[in-house]
């Protein structure tokens, strides 16, 4: 940050007039699709028709809420988000527990029990992170199949972890090998195993990474729609793959209040571990990026 | 006495570098031996191999009589104390010192008496309940140290332990260490970079350098028979003077001859060397070149030269002149007249000079 | 035994993901490309018989739109990306009182899924009733916007969304690098007379440069893997007006059934994403064994 200790003058306080002007214009752009999501879903059709897409709602409903929840039209099915929510969550959740829990093992040997060839599998992990995930759609969709998985819930989990390993490896990688390995050394020589000095030690040390990884996991899963889209099936989608059918649906008329609604709730839960851990989601998104 | 740590041939690589070559070194129960040298000599990965905690490449360690080399470093009987202090970060202080305890089963009852008497001989005993991240840095110490205490091992092992305390602080830390050996009567073996604490602590001094071990002895040894020009260089401060100057057989006495500054040659006697070179190198101890007038010595002759610079630095004041080419530090008292650029008598003690080989290095 | 498992047991723990990723990444980009070999159509073929796949793929004029797409959509993603996250976090920069209230506004969009900023801004593009009807009824009735429907200009609405998604991404990456810059040497600038202007582009900008680098990186990755804004916004077309290689090969994969072109197409963008990141991967690691 530049420290200017300038007397007041008028040029600096046209520049700093300026400054805001458009601070404030590129608030707008980043704000307007969400007001105008959220101002549409509370409009009626009719409403929409004849008002302008920037206008606030003159009768405020929830109709579109209710509908984009339960009865809105993926296709032939007309269930509205609800079964699609709860298919996220049942993916999300063990997905993002497993591939956490194995991202600590696996960061906790690379950063401090360093063996021979440790640093190349190190390396082919990191790789892994940076593929188009198109290259592995293909093979994923026949190894499922032989798994009997293909199109199950299961299958979506078993693809979030293997493909999330590598990011969770880095992260907790990268935390701990801040970690002075003297420690690993203090802990030997009082006794402790390898598992016992993981448990013990550096575990109780990791809940900020453990959060940031968890965060970041949760976003990628919840957010998917590559691997939702190509193995699930009718009962199966995630809650992207519902939004997506909901909005492109061609059957009807179409209710741009509805995909509003459906938008806003598929984007809740993101949204929410963004206001509330905004701090670690961007540790997270900055930590695969930036040395570190 | 009883050999307490022997080290045979000891080799160790990292992929192809030699970090340590041959390294021999034996001492008894109670030595404090001190591995002294600049980093990267390979004293800090001597002393993880003596923890069994770096693996060797080639030769033997034995801690007490018994071979090492299938022990893992919980089972050798020794206690390691860090230069970061390696406190576990989440634990309270009494949780860092019992860890150990705890992970081995030792009852609580016997737990919690031995970590009161840590506690007490260290004075932390109000700072148990405590995380490390509350503790100032020599409180930290204290608790690593209680770390190592605790488990009264046959051997300790400190990994420049001191070289994160301040000045004033290191100071206070060096005597209490020392304070500990004697009351404990226990083994240590200290890895530093800082001679003076090599010089204060140490009943034994390992000097290496690049893997070499350089010279081992008593601090006295050490200080006033380098073995060769990196010791002389390396240990003492300011360091030893080394001077470049040829000899002269002469019936039963050497000549010295000095290339002074402007050109002319200054003469000393040397009696008590049977055998010189031609061309060699004087180490003389700052403190072995005075100023003439204050307490001659039969010993000392005197060579005149000129003043550079004048350093005060309290107890004693430091002179700069030009000998044999080379810059060379006076200890005068403080209270000196002299003045910079001024001609000076100095007084120089050839009784405690060591000479050395200008080719090889060694000592003569 | 005990001794034997403590100290193997590192080694047992990084086995199962290594032996995952093996298979399910190396195993699984050798099968691929191995198929991009072949004649597979609806079923894998696995005779070789050369470069077929990939001589219809450059015949076909569907996969020269959407690499013709790629480079579009990539450049100007990428350049109005980097320009607005560095103006923004230099504007940020400025002693904001907001300034926390501000990062976060500009921020949420990354948290959201694509599929969720697609339907926004397909709502927003809607020629008759979004932001061409607004317009409009401010007076200005010329005026017509219908770039989502409109061939030739559908690409760049999938830009101006996906700048929207990631551009306070690259704002937050740059502000951070503003602020890692060693502070005595901007007072040491100042103290000298340099003015504010000259120091950021004498200065700060030019000791920036690896955040430049990842920051390319990120979003040339985002760019290549881009997927799920296409599907929402314009569903890859009119026609396939919008198509990239991501869409063309799930296209092939799921649609089309044409196994052939799905792999050939999959292998190329695989190469192009590793012709960006392998050089940086390189020289990170490299860096990391240095130390």
């Amino acid at each position: 940050m530049i420290n200017n200790n300038y007397k007041i003058n008028y040029t600096n306080v046209i520049l700093r007039m300026l400054l805001y002007f458009f601070l404030s214009v590129f608030v707008l752009y980043y704000l307007l699709p969400l007001f105008v999501m959220v101002t549409t879903s509370l409009k009626s059709l009719e409403e929409i028709r004849t008002g302008s897409l920037v206008a606030l709602p003159r009768n405020i409903t929830f109709e579109a809420w209710g509908t984009a929840w339960s009865s809105a039209c993926t296709g032939i099915q007309c269930e509205g988000l609800k079964p699609y929510f709860w298919n996220s969550i049942l993916i999300a959740i063990p997905a993002v527990f497993i591939s956490t829990l194995i991202g600590a093992l696996n960061g906790y040997v690379v950063a401090q029990w360093r063996f021979k060839g440790a640093n190349i599998i190190f390396a082919l992990m990191l790789f892994g992170c940076f593929i188009p995930f198109q290259v592995v759609l293909l093979p994923m969709a026949r190894v499922l199949g032989l798994m009997d998985l293909a199109g199950s819930i299961i299958g979506l989990i078993f693809v979030h972890v293997i493909y999330g390993i590598g990011f969770t490896t880095l992260f907790f990688r990268n935390y701990y090998v801040n970690i002075p390995s003297e420690l690993v050394k203090a802990a030997k020589m009082d006794g402790a195993t390898f598992l016992r000095i993981f448990w013990s030690i550096f575990l109780p040390l990791s809940l900020p990474i453990i959060v940031v990884t968890i965060i970041w996991q949760f976003t990628q899963i919840w957010n998917d729609f590559l691997f939702g889209v190509s193995f699930s099936e009718a009962g199966t989608q995630p809650i992207t793959v519902a939004l997506n059918n909901i909005v492109n649906s061609t059957t009807g008329v179409k209710e741009y209040n509805v995909d509003m609604a459906a938008a806003i709730i598929a984007a809740m839960p993101t949204l929410l571990v963004y206001i509330f851990a905004g701090k670690y989601f961007i540790r997270g998104l900055t930590a695969g990026s930036v040395k570190g | 006495m009883s050999s307490i740590l022997k080290i045979k041939d000891v080799n160790k690589k990292f992929g192809k570098i030699s970090v340590l070559n041959d390294i021999n070194i034996n001492i008894d129960k109670g030595d404090f031996l001190v591995l002294v040298g600049p980093s990267g000599c390979g004293k800090s990965t001597l002393l993880n191999c003596i923890a069994g905690l770096e693996k060797i490449n080639g030769g033997e360690i034995f801690i007490n009589n018994k071979d090492m080399s299938e022990v893992a470093p919980k089972d050798r009987d020794i206690a390691m104390v860090f230069q970061s202090y390696a406190l576990y970060p989440t634990m309270t202080v009494e949780k860092n010192i019992t860890f150990g305890m705890k992970v081995r089963g030792t009852s609580e009852e016997i737990q919690k008496e031995k970590l009161n008497e840590v506690a007490k001989q260290l004075q932390i005993e109000s700072l148990l309940k405590r995380k490390p991240g509350q503790l100032s840095g020599g409180q930290r110490q204290r608790v690593a140290m209680g770390r190592a205490l605790v488990r009264n091992p046959k051997l300790f092992l400190f990994d420049e332990p001191l070289s994160n305390l301040d000045a004033k602080l290191r100071v206070e830390m060096r005597t209490e260490i020392k304070r500990l050996h004697y009351d404990l009567g226990a083994s240590m073996v200290y890895v530093t970079h800082d001679q003076i604490e090599a010089m204060t602590l140490a009943t034994k001094i390992v000097v290496m350098k690049d893997g070499f071990i350089q010279q081992i002895g008593t601090p006295a040894e050490i200080y006033n028979y380098p073995e060769n020009i990196f010791v002389a260089d390396f240990m003492g401060s300011p360091p030893m003077n080394l001077i470049n100057a040829t000899a002269q057989k002469e019936k039963d006495y050497y000549k010295i001859n000095i290339k002074m500054e402007d050109g002319s040659i200054s003469t000393l006697k040397e009696k008590n060397k049977s055998k010189l070179p031609h061309e060699l190198i004087i180490g003389i101890r700052p403190e072995n070149i005075t100023e003439n007038g204050l307490k001659n010595k039969q010993s000392s002759q005197v060579i005149s030269s000129n003043i550079d610079i004048i350093e005060p630095a309290g107890s004693d004041t430091f002179v700069m002149t030009k000998l044999g080419n080379t810059e060379v530090t006076a200890r005068f008292h403080s209270e000196t007249k002299v003045k910079v650029g001024s001609k000076v008598n100095l007084l120089i003690d050839l009784d405690k000079a060591s000479y050395f080989d200008p080719n090889s290095g060694q000592r003569i | 035994m005990s001794n034997w498992l403590e100290k193997h047991l590192p080694k047992i723990v990084l086995g199962p993901s290594l032996f995952a990723i093996i298979l399910f990444v190396y195993g699984f980009i050798a099968w691929t490309a191995w198929i991009s070999f072949t004649k597979s159509r609806l079923m894998p073929k696995y005779d070789i018989v050369g470069f077929i796949q990939y001589s219809r793929l450059f015949d076909s004029p569907r996969w020269e739109v959407a690499i013709d797409n790629l480079f579009i959509f990539g450049f100007l993603f990428i350049l109005i990306s980097m320009f607005l996250g560095l103006l923004i976090a230099i504007f940020l920069d400025q002693k904001i009182r907001v300034e926390g209230a501000l990062r976060t506004i500009y921020l949420y969009p990354m948290a959201l899924s694509l599929i969720v900023t697609g339907t926004a801004w397909k709502w927003i593009l809607n020629p008759g009733l979004g932001l061409e009807s607004v317009v409009k009824s401010w007076g200005f009735t010329d005026f017509t916007f219908d770039w989502v429907i409109n061939p030739d200009f559908a690409i760049y609405t999938v830009v101006i969304a996906g700048v929207w998604q990631a551009s306070g991404f690259v704002m937050a990456l740059f502000l951070a690098g503003l602020r890692s810059v060693d502070q005595e040497i901007i007072k040491a600038a100042q103290v000298d007379g340099v003015p504010t202007f000259k120091i950021y582009t004498a200065i700060i900008i030019p000791s920036m440069a690896p955040i430049f680098l990842s920051a390319f990186i990120v979003l040339a990755h985002l760019a290549i893997k881009s997927f799920d804004l296409v599907i929402a916004l314009t569903g890859g077309g009119p026609g396939y007006a919008t198509d990239l290689p991501a869409t063309y090969m799930y296209t092939m994969a799921f649609s089309r059934g044409d196994i052939g072109q799905a792999a050939s197409s999959a292998i190329i963008m695989m190469l192009v994403v590793f012709a960006v990141v392998v050089p940086y991967l390189y020289s990170e690691l490299r860096n990391k064994n240095d130390q």
